[in-house]
């Protein structure tokens, strides 16, 4: 059995398995409850089934060119995949079009809470201290006097 | 060895129409995006299904240019188009566009013509005008 007649066959089976994750990529786009959940199934299943179906065609046609050139769209499908499916689930959120009651804990609404809690907090101590300036001011009167 | 590369084609036509009904349907904008990008994906590794089975090269550049500006879409639309109405979430009937467009080239027409009207206004008191002066509006009607 010649090296070309393995790369074949592992070529075939990497070329199933990509089709299948892309195909999961899809049942999961269609039938997934809420917004998150299908960015999620169009995003990893998606980008790993892509990987091996370029990782196929590298081992059927097998030239260095071509390897170089596969090598760039997967790169750029690792560089650009994460980034859409930040923006897509960060306006989603802040659009509120994410299924609250779907969550098992959402942290990023406790962030948010802090945050305010925080802000307000600071604000407070800085209108106390421009109500309320003796330590200075007092001291500073006091020298002279 | 065509049976395998039959198969994986008719998984990629399924995911693709999968994804299809998806854009179609999806209640949000967003999600239409994100169906369309599962769509494009679809596409390159449609694309790349058939080069493995040809062993051909010249499609290559297709592949880098659709993996380069495939997420260009989702990311506009999730920048600048995600806050919508909550009326304008589907897709129009054929009935309600042309009703949309019927009204729309009415108030067209409307304003064309009351445009027409005061061309004509303007126009026919102007020879008068200059000759009576001071009031150009007095008998053009």
């Amino acid at each position: 059995m010649s090296w070309e007649a393995v790369a074949d066959v592992v070529a075939a089976v990497l070329l199933l398995a990509g089709a299948v994750l892309t195909l999961a990529a899809g049942i999961g786009v269609l039938r997934f409850p809420d917004l998150l959940a299908r960015m999620h199934a169009g995003t990893k299943p998606q980008v790993l089934g892509l990987v091996l179906v370029l990782t196929a065609e590298a081992l059927r046609v097998r030239s260095p060119a071509v390897l170089g050139l596969l090598l760039v769209v997967v790169v750029f499908q690792f560089l650009t995949v994460p980034v859409a499916a930040h923006m897509v689930a960060r306006s989603g959120y802040r659009t509120g079009q994410v299924r609250r009651d779907l969550l098992i804990d959402d942290e990023l609404a406790r962030d948010q809470d802090n945050a305010v809690l925080e802000v307000e907090r600071v604000r407070d101590e800085n209108e106390r201290d421009e109500a309320d300036p003796p330590p200075k001011a007092r001291r500073s009167g006091d020298l002279p006097g | 060895m065509i049976y395998v590369y039959l198969l994986a084609a008719a998984l990629l036509l399924v995911a693709g129409l999968l994804a299809v009904v998806r854009a179609e349907r999806g209640p949000s904008m967003l999600d239409r995006t994100v169906a369309l990008d599962v769509f494009a994906t679809v596409l390159v590794a449609g694309i790349a299904l058939e080069a493995a089975w040809s062993r051909r090269v010249d499609t290559l550049p297709i592949l880098v240019a659709l993996s380069m500006v495939g997420f260009v879409s989702s990311v506009t639309v999730a920048r600048f188009a995600s806050v919508e109405p909550p009326e304008q979430r589907r897709i129009r009937t054929a009935a309600e566009v042309a009703a949309e467009r019927a009204s729309l080239r009415a108030a067209e027409e409307a304003a064309d013509e009351a445009e027409r009207l005061a061309h004509e206004r303007h126009a026919a008191p102007a020879p008068d005008a200059e000759a009576a002066g001071p009031e150009p509006r007095g008998d053009g009607s």
